[in-house]
């Protein structure tokens, strides 16, 4: 077949198959979120019920706004092993000033400050200084986690005011993270999509050397890109932060890799200059829809992560066999 | 090389400056017994940052090793007491399986092209998620008195590990310095496209590595287990940070193509020695992970200082 004759049938299949090819990955999370709700839910409805909803779509939106910022980080061409940390710096620190008597919008933008303070800072060392990034936050995460642990000595912070809770507010019947991560997947989608400064991380992360030689500052770039993660991993944390009655000032266990996983699974090349937020925030409902299916499927608690691990591993085979194809 | 060299003697110096400051601390810190106790309890991040070394020298990482101890402590427990295994067969079985695991990761790596990162990544949360699966939270205790001669007892005075550290460091310090398969993993490091195409069987170097990683990651299990008398599903989580800090701080490149063992076990002894004299002059455990944080950035940015002013 050639050009000319192309029937307007055709036309359509190639757009449809070019709309495959790029968003590929993240068809292939959205496809796997959905066919888990139809067998899990067709197998125990109470699997679609309304508190089971609410606890994968609100308790887990922290995840997706952390892997929005990460993911940026990712296109970059950088990495943040540290962001576990931060979310529990973050939300120590928002949860002490919320009961130390600060008004609450002190106790929400300070830490959120701090965060985008730290992570441009770091985005400094890496951009100006050409360390590795996956130095710089190794070294971060053991500052913040090490300096956590001895600020607090692990003590639990109760009895936060209800104005404080961001978290558990609900509008429309839809807890509030529900809203945050719908937003801000949506702004960063469109902001990476036409901004001039989206476009220039993608160029930065695809090849420095030729976003330099474009004209581009790609040093002013990586440090734009980590302050912005660092308001998302702000974000994060307060989100987490207001989630339960207690703030436990510890690290939430594993946290980073979760939130890189959620960027990589949502076909964030680990090598940088391409992905898309939108497919982060499917990736991070999918872990949380996965580890509730578990439960509603009897799988024993014991084996939710070798089963989440599997899944993992068997998502970035598919992604890796499928690209191989596409080129 | 004299710019390799460079940033171990930077780290030389640093050790022995930590060495001295932390000597007038406490008068605890420069007795033979400490050293030696310290010895012992850096036997296990010193064993895999081995492996793991060459992981990085070929440009590549592996996060899963932690979880590779784990798996491992949690079969060797299996095997002995619910399979009934004489023990000498159990361990022998779970550094197999150890390994195995390790091969699993170089083959994904090598035949179906993940990076190293997300292969690991996804393989840490499936080690760990077995782990825990296999085990179901129970413990395993009751060896039997000879097994713990390898994490609890003396050679000479010396502890046991540390004999088997220092036989593993020299081993694997001849092998990258000085053997046809150390200069294959420099350029595979250095220029992967580049070592192909010279006759370097790239994929089969890659795969005895993390196959090596993992195997090294199973005797680290055996000896922990050994030490602490007990199995836990959660043994060795976070120690791949542990093992990396150590190896980077020791100059080891991330994008491969640069490090040598002999900084890499300056690197873990800086560490350990951080570690346990900033304990004995009251700093709190979690102090000490800061300073080690700032440590390794403060390190790698000198070098990074240094290695700019040489070439500009």
């Amino acid at each position: 077949m050639t050009d000319v004759v192309m029937s307007s049938r055709g036309l359509q299949r190639s757009s449809l198959r070019r709309f495959v090819g790029n968003y590929g990955q993240e068809l292939v999370v959205l496809l796997t979120i959905v066919l888990l709700f139809v067998v899990v839910g067709s197998y125990n409805p109470r699997f679609l019920s309304e508190t089971n909803m609410n606890s994968i779509f609100s308790g887990n939106a922290y995840i997706a706004v952390a892997a929005i910022g990460m993911s940026l980080v990712i296109i970059s061409g950088h990495i943040d092993v540290s962001v576990g940390s931060m979310i529990g710096v973050i939300a120590t620190m928002a949860g002490t000033l919320a009961v130390s008597g600060y008004p609450v919008w002190v106790a929400w933008l300070v830490p959120v400050v701090f965060s985008v303070v730290v992570n441009a800072s770091v985005g400094a060392l890496v951009a100006y200084m050409r360390i590795p990034s996956i130095v710089v936050t190794l070294g971060m995460l053991s500052v913040l986690k090490g300096g956590l642990i001895s600020a607090t000595g692990g003590a639990w912070i109760t009895d936060m005011p209800p104005a404080f809770m961001i978290s558990q507010w609900r509008i429309f019947g839809i807890g509030t993270p529900v809203y945050f991560m719908v937003v801000l997947t949506l702004l960063a989608a469109l902001y990476m999509r036409f901004s001039g400064f989206g476009r220039s991380i993608y160029a930065v992360g695809g090849n420095m050397e030729a976003a330099r030689a474009a004209g581009l500052n790609p040093e002013r770039t990586v440090v734009g890109v980590f302050a912005l993660h660092g308001l998302f991993a702000g974000l994060a944390g307060l989100l987490f932060a207001t989630q339960l009655q207690v703030i436990q000032s510890t690290v939430p266990p594993n946290l980073e890799l979760t939130v890189i996983t959620a960027s990589v699974i949502g076909g964030v090349s680990i090598l940088g200059g391409t992905g898309t937020v939108i497919g982060s925030t499917f990736a991070a409902i999918l872990f949380a829809t996965i580890g509730s299916a578990l439960i509603f499927l009897n799988v024993s608690a014991y084996w939710l992560r070798s089963v989440l691990g599997l899944m993992i591993l068997a998502t970035v085979l598919v992604d890796m066999i499928r690209r191989r194809r596409s080129t | 090389m004299s710019r390799l060299l460079k940033h171990e003697s930077i780290l030389a110096i640093l050790t022995v400056l930590a060495l001295a400051i932390l000597a007038m601390q406490s008068d605890k810190f420069f007795t033979t017994d400490n050293l030696l106790n310290q010895g012992r309890l850096m036997s296990e991040v010193g064993l895999v940052a081995l492996a793991m070394t060459f992981v990085i020298v070929t440009g590549g990482i592996d996060l899963s090793v932690g979880s590779i101890l784990g798996l491992t402590a949690i079969l060797l427990g299996v095997f002995w007491k619910n399979v009934g295994l004489p023990l000498p067969v159990a361990i022998g079985l779970a550094v197999a399986c150890g390994s195995l695991a390790g091969f699993v990761n170089g083959l994904i790596i090598t035949r179906f092209r993940v990076p190293p990162l997300i292969a690991t990544l996804a393989t840490l949360a499936l080690y760990r998620g077995l782990a825990e699966g296999i085990s179901e939270a129970r413990s395993v205790r009751g060896y039997p008195e000879w097994f713990f001669f390898l994490g609890q007892g003396d050679i000479l005075g010396i502890p046991v590990q540390l004999c088997l550290l220092v036989i593993a460091a020299i081993t694997a310090g001849v092998i990258l310095a000085r053997t046809p398969f150390g200069r294959a993993t420099y350029a595979i490091g250095a220029n992967e496209t580049a070592a192909h195409f010279s006759g370097i069987r790239v994929n089969a170097t890659k795969l005895w590595i993390y196959t090596a990683a993992g195997f090294l990651a199973s005797i680290a299990a055996v000896i922990f287990v050994s030490r602490v008398t007990t199995t836990r599903s959660d043994m060795g989580t976070g120690l791949e940070l542990d093992v990396i800090t150590g190896v980077v701080l020791g100059g080891t490149s991330i994008f491969g193509g640069k490090g040598t063992i002999i900084g890499t076990a300056l690197g873990l002894i800086l560490i350990q020695a951080l570690k346990n004299g900033l304990s004995l002059s009251g700093v709190k455990g979690d102090g000490t992970i800061v300073v080690i944080g700032v440590v390794l950035i403060v390190a790698i940015l000198a070098s990074a200082i240094f290695d700019r002013n040489k070439g500009g």
